[in-house]
């Protein structure tokens, strides 16, 4: 990808969400993100479960209100929207595609009626032949038959529904695509056609995705650029490649060295590399800084040499 | 392959389900052997009959089963011949069972140390005190930190790992001989999943416990198992050891399985996939149930069954491509690469062992 010309889609800047203010259960479940998704391109978003992932991505869509700071898409702050017109346009270009493809399914509607939901509230389709017309690409375009439309989720697979919960995110032409562990519930086998069709339709179309996942392999495959959530802070942000080849951060570090590999040789030489995640709240304030080109680290201002000798023992920086 | 050291011998399996719609032949004729103290992995998607075979072996299957053939012998006592109250006595006892989803599990309403006791309980006859003492010492084995604070807590007050550990505590309580494993970690983060693993290994050396391990990611299985067994469509297509399975294998669905699995150094436009869906059940088709999907299906993949090919002793695979008429296939790239990487091994090992004599004769010399 070309970042240096490239236009940014979506501005996350302090983000912070918490849950139950003020009480004593307060959740601080994000806290204090700041990220940048641009045009075209592939955000993964990992982390364990509690990092905070799940939250971002639905803070994002505005499926809260955000406790404090702000998110741009295109320019305009999404929690600021006055006119019905706005929120309108702000749902048809941000669209998601959810985790289980069991529950997100409307049992009792048929596939056409479930991905033309979209198309009937933003009045896409003239007439009902119309309709119909953009339902059946719609399937064609994830691979399901056309003779599909008029039967009803229980009728498919896991793999099927999971393409039909992604032929109704793009039955409204939207720009970006939030895809919450969109493979998660899927077979191996399965898992790579979803994969696969995920990206195609971005080279055809020009989407840009924000995809949430733990599952690290599938997640560099398909990412361009990475962040690392652990408690609901981002504690790392860089290239796909780079950051699985370089990690900088501890919790990186550990949580890569946790992946399994379907390879026995290296499988018996794996050294697991433990995380103490007690410095973290040492009470030292802690920022992103951009440490070598486009590669970002949560770091107190002491910190940041001891990043930049890893960078250059990577050989990340010059001296 | 009668081998005295096989603690578990299923032969000739065959489990149909009754349905409103038919019989589903959730399994065709498996048969498997599980060796003292080894992992044994079975690997497949849903629906390929990984979880009903070890259920029959627990005989918990649903009441709709219906045992067509086979055997199940545990010790040289068959499994399937025996009433009810005879597995209840075997169950938790002689072969255990750690289920996939730790949130689901265990009984909400029992504080754990009475849960991780009941074992004991039930089957030794023991006093609850004596019980809930050694389930305190189990507790500390499995790692969960202060145990003695949290023997009177709920399952609810523990997080997912946490959670699993009490579940692996429960099966491992009895030390049974068996131990099966049905997607142990799946539900957990991958920091958490290996420490779990790194557990139940541990406990396998300690006490040499066999497992049989049920899971879908082929990661978790390379770092687990001794030998893997690949099923497809209520069969086991091939078997052998793990180094066989992940760097030789010869069966094309064990191929699309190991290449639709994206490596950390995976790159490029798109992944290798299998194509379509797994085969109905109701109605499985005859040949090779997996010629619908191969690329390299024959002819003769759609007419007639193949039989298991030898590969080495320990090595088998049902596919005609090993038939001496086949004609010859390469592999997807990814799978030529693995064979490459073994053929490298091999002979880094042969090496290793030559070279190790003068080397030490160096040492002296110096």
């Amino acid at each position: 990808m070309d970042y240096e010309n490239a236009e940014k889609i979506l501005q996350v800047k302090h983000l912070k969400q918490y849950f139950n203010v003020g009480k004593a259960d307060e959740v601080r479940a994000v806290d204090d993100i700041s990220f940048d998704i641009y045009k075209g391109e592939t955000f993964g978003l990992v982390g364990e479960s509690g990092s905070g992932k799940t939250t971002t991505g639905r803070a994002i869509i505005h499926l809260y209100e955000p406790t404090s700071g702000e998110i741009l898409f295109d320019g305009k702050n999404v929690d600021s929207f006055t006119s019905k017109q706005d929120q309108h346009d702000f749902r048809q270009e941000m669209q998601m595609i959810f985790q289980d493809p069991y529950a997100s399914l409307n049992p009792r509607m048929k596939v056409k009626d479930i991905v033309a939901e979209g198309i009937d509230i933003n009045h896409l389709a003239k007439d009902d032949a119309d309709r119909t017309k953009k339902v059946e690409d719609l399937l064609e375009t994830v691979g399901l038959n056309k003779d599909h439309s008029s039967r009803y989720p229980h009728e498919f697979s896991g793999g099927q529904r999971q393409r039909i919960g992604i032929a109704r995110a793009l039955a409204v032409n939207p720009k970006f695509v939030i895809a919450d562990e969109p493979i998660s519930a899927l077979d191996v086998s399965i898992q790579a056609q979803v994969v696969n069709l995920m990206k195609k339709l971005q080279r055809e179309q020009g989407l840009t995705y924000l995809f949430i996942a733990h599952d690290l392999s599938m997640v560099k495959y398909i990412s361009d650029r990475i962040g690392v959530m652990h408690y609901g802070r981002m504690l790392e942000i860089a290239d796909a490649d780079e950051i699985y080849a370089h990690p900088l951060h501890d919790y990186t570090k550990s949580l890569l060295s946790a992946v399994p590999v379907p390879d026995p040789e290296f499988e018996r030489t794996r050294e697991e590399i433990a995380y103490d995640g007690s410095g973290e709240n040492d009470g030292k304030e802690r920022h992103l800084v951009e440490i070598s080109p486009r590669h970002w680290v949560r770091a107190a201002d002491d910190e940041v040499a001891l990043y930049k000798q890893r960078a250059e023992e990577a050989s990340l920086i010059q001296k | 392959m009668d081998n005295e050291k096989d603690i578990l011998e299923v032969r000739n399996l065959q489990v149909n389900f009754k349905t409103y719609a038919g019989d589903v032949k959730a399994i065709r004729n498996v048969n498997l052997d599980l060796r003292k103290g080894e992992t044994l992995a079975i690997v497949g998607e849903s629906g390929s009959g990984k979880s009903v075979t070890t259920r029959t072996i627990m005989g918990l299957n649903a009441t709709n089963a219906d045992i067509v053939s086979g055997s199940i012998l545990y010790k040289g006592q068959d499994l399937l011949k025996k009433s009810e109250k005879e597995m209840q006595a075997i169950r938790g006892q002689d072969i255990a069972e750690i289920f996939q989803d730790p949130m689901t599990s265990l009984d909400p309403t029992m504080r754990i140390g009475r849960q991780i006791a009941e074992p004991l309980m039930v089957h030794k006859g023991m006093k609850k005190e004596k019980a809930l003492a050694q389930a305190l010492e189990m507790m500390k084995l499995v790692g969960i930190t202060d145990a003695e604070n949290r023997i009177n807590d709920y399952p609810h007050q523990f997080s997912g790992g946490m959670r699993q550990r009490i579940v692996i505590a429960i099966a491992l309580i009895n030390y049974p001989e068996v131990l099966i494993a049905d997607e142990p970690t799946t539900a957990l983060d991958v920091t958490i999943q290996a420490q779990i693993l790194n557990l139940m290994k541990e406990l396998q050396d300690k006490i040499s416990t066999s497992i049989i391990f049920i899971t879908h990611d082929l990661g978790v299985v390379a770092g687990m198992a001794d030998r893997v067994a690949v099923m497809y469509a209520g069969k086991i297509v091939e078997y052998g050891t793990v180094d066989e399975i992940f760097y030789n294998p010869k069966h094309p669905y064990t191929w699309g399985l190991l290449s639709s699995m994206p490596t950390l150094d995976s790159s490029g436009d798109s992944l290798p996939s299998i194509p379509g869906t797994p085969p109905d059940l109701l109605d499985p088709p005859t040949g090779d149930a997996f010629a619908a999907r191969n690329a390299y299906a024959l002819k003769i993949d759609t007419e007639k069954e193949p039989p298991f090919f030898k590969v080495s002793d320990t090595h088998y695979a049902a596919t005609w491509l090993l038939h001496p008429d086949a004609p010859k296939v390469t592999p997807p790239t990814q799978i030529v690469e693995r064979q490459k990487k073994y053929a490298k091994m091999q002979k880094d090992w042969l090496a290793s062992q030559k070279a190790s004599t003068p080397i030490e004769e160096e040492e002296e010399q110096q």
